[in-house]
């Protein structure tokens, strides 16, 4: 379970993030909605240890989680992709998969075996559930937008996380990647029994597959709750208005 | 740029089959045999050369570990070289210890200067990393001008001994080659261990690490890697290796002096590592080779060595971006295609 409570910040004065607390239940598939610069990033960045915050805690099962680095909140079991695509851009897509098992399975500081050899079969069976099976040998630089952010969800879910913040993950997608992005991202969840909390753009995705939302408009949190009460929250219909909440964008 | 660990998987598997033979031969082993010939078929001068060589490509090929492998710019490498070059002449000359004593004590002084000077260099990125590591490299140069008892001043370190090679001239074939040609022997044979180890590090996991934080720190941190301490741990092997290649060079010079450890000869490393392709294990090597070799033979013409070095580097930047090996590499991709299609 994730706890998020009274967490501000502010950039030189400006409240960016201000008192927001929530909370995402174990194996929950929860949404945070807000017009641009809601702050919704920023959000994820202090949860993710990217960003300090002024004051507010973040607690993971518990435990006092709030502004650890990311490498340790890595394997605490938070794994997230970022709203611009965050890859390994020079290595191949295998190497960039085998990276993060590597690392996330304590062989970093073997200096003497072959890389090649490690994890070959956890790599290609990540690659196959992520929609690239086949695609091993190329450069993740070159990959098309939409299959770097599948390798962006691969190198997520290579740290085995309990949870996954995704920040964005259909932003810049033709209607057709978005629609099979949501299928792999339900489905791995299920597979997986992750919690996840992401941000959208794409009503549609929102309501369709969040069973829990929070509105978050200048920074504050102005609702929470199921998607029938935020969709009919007056204050929400307000800071949406005119972009007809829950029949598309 | 293609990374010497990503080149052969990002080739097709028809060409990488197809150059099977071609990468099954030993080329290290053979380059490293052809060079121990040279005290016997070429001139004192050639030995002489092929030694400066092999002692800036250890010296390069560790800059590269930091440059090309894990994405770090500095500017200061040579305070490294000079720590060992100083430490191994200093216990040689002053204290008498022999070399194989003094030899992994400048391994070690090096790396304890590194461990220390690296942990306050990781904490900043980019610019400011590279300024620092100047900033150390250039208090070394200060001290080691300065420090009259000890590192010998402005005067410098002259008259360095020899190690006891004495064992050397016991074995057949080599007791009647003059000392400075065993030395080259001894010399290549540590140097040649060195790349080897640095070579298998490359391509190891730690290696792997290494590559994602040069291609992504920010992400790297998120698929759990402590990238300052990796970046600490790269810093300080790095200037270990500087050391042992200082510490020979010390000994090859015959003397150790302040100017071993001016700022412009870390630009000189930098530049064999790029001029020879910094996303290759070997470029840094081919870059020395040439440009030992260049100096050597425009010096001797004329005096416009720094207008040459100019010209080279832009001729580099524009029409070679992956050096001298990426150039090659790239020819030899396009041959292989063409006699496939
Ligand atoms: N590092 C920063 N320094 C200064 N201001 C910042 C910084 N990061 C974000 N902001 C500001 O904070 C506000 C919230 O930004 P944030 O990126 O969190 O919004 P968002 O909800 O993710 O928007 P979008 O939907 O466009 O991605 C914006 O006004 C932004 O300009
Ligand atoms: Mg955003």
């Amino acid at each position: 379970m994730l706890e998020i409570s009274d967490l501000s910040k502010s950039f030189a004065g400006f409240r960016a993030v201000a008192e927001v607390s929530l909370t995402v239940d174990t194996r929950q598939i929860a949404a945070v909605i807000g017009p641009n610069g809601a702050g919704k990033s920023t959000l994820f960045n202090l949860i993710t240890g990217h960003l300090q915050p002024d004051s507010g805690t973040v607690r993971l099962d518990g435990r006092d989680i709030t502004g650890a680095p990311p490498y340790r909140l890595c394997g605490m079991g938070i794994g997230r992709s970022f709203q611009r695509t965050n890859i390994f851009p020079n290595l191949t897509v295998f190497e960039n998969l085998q990276a993060a098992f590597l690392v996330h399975r304590g062989r970093g500081r073997n200096f003497w075996s072959l890389a090649e050899s490690f994890y070959r079969d956890e790599t290609a069976g990540l690659l196959a559930s992520i929609g690239l099976a086949g695609q091993e040998k190329t450069i993740a630089g070159t990959l098309s937008y939409g299959n770097q952010k599948q390798l962006e969800l691969g190198l997520a879910l290579a740290s085995d996380p309990q949870i996954l913040l995704l920040d964005e993950p259909t932003a810049g997608m033709s209607a057709g990647e978005t629609h099979d992005t949501i299928r792999l991202l339900q489905r791995i969840a299920e597979e997986r029994a992750l919690t996840l909390l992401f941000t959208e753009h794409d009503m549609e995705v929102v309501f369709g597959i969040a069973q829990k939302i929070a509105v978050l408009h200048q920074g504050r949190l102005i609702a929470e709750g199921v998607p029938d009460e935020v969709r009919n929250d007056p204050e929400v219909r307000r800071v949406y208005l005119g972009h007809g909440l829950g029949h598309g964008h | 740029m293609t990374t010497e660990t990503t080149a052969p998987a990002a080739a097709p598997i028809g060409v990488a089959r197809e150059g099977n033979w071609v990468r099954r031969i030993p080329w290290t082993l053979i380059v490293f045999l052809v060079l121990a010939t040279v005290p016997w078929v070429g001139s004192r001068y050639d030995t002489f050369l092929a030694e400066q060589i092999a002692i800036d490509a250890l010296f390069a090929v560790s800059l590269n570990l930091l440059l090309g492998t894990t994405g770090l710019v500095s500017f200061g490498h040579v305070a490294y070289f000079g720590v060992g070059a100083y430490v191994c002449g200093i216990l040689m000359k002053t204290y008498e210890v022999p070399f194989i004593f003094a030899f992994p004590a400048a391994g070690l002084g090096t790396a304890l200067f590194a461990l220390v000077s690296g942990y306050f260099c990781v904490r900043l990125i980019k610019l400011y990393f590279a300024m620092l590591t100047l900033a150390f490299s250039q208090i070394v140069w200060a001290v080691a001008y300065k420090w009259n008892d000890v590192t010998g001043g402005d005067q410098g370190l002259p008259e360095i001994p020899f190690p006891d090679l004495d064992w050397m001239s016991a074995i057949p074939g080599l007791g009647d080659l003059r000392t400075n040609d065993q030395f080259y022997l001894l010399a290549l044979a540590i140097i040649a261990v060195s790349l080897a180890i640095l070579h298998r590090l490359v391509r190891s996991p730690f290696g792997r690490v290494l590559t994602t934080i040069r291609d992504n720190p920010e992400r790297a941190a998120f698929i759990g890697v402590n990238v300052r301490a990796y970046q600490l741990a790269a810093f300080v092997v790095a200037g270990t290796f500087a050391g042992f290649a200082g510490a020979l060079y010390g000994i090859f010079s015959r003397g150790v002096f302040a100017d071993f450890v001016f700022w412009s000869k870390s630009a000189e490393v930098m530049i064999m590592a790029i001029l020879g392709g910094m996303g290759y294990f070997w470029g840094p090597p081919v870059g020395a080779a040439v440009l030992v070799w260049l100096s050597q033979k425009i010096t001797a013409y004329t005096e416009y060595w720094p207008f040459m070095l100019g010209t080279i580097l832009l001729v580099l930047l524009f029409a070679l971006p992956g050096g001298i090996v990426g150039g090659l590499a790239a020819l030899w991709n396009r041959i292989q295609g063409r006699r496939r299609a």
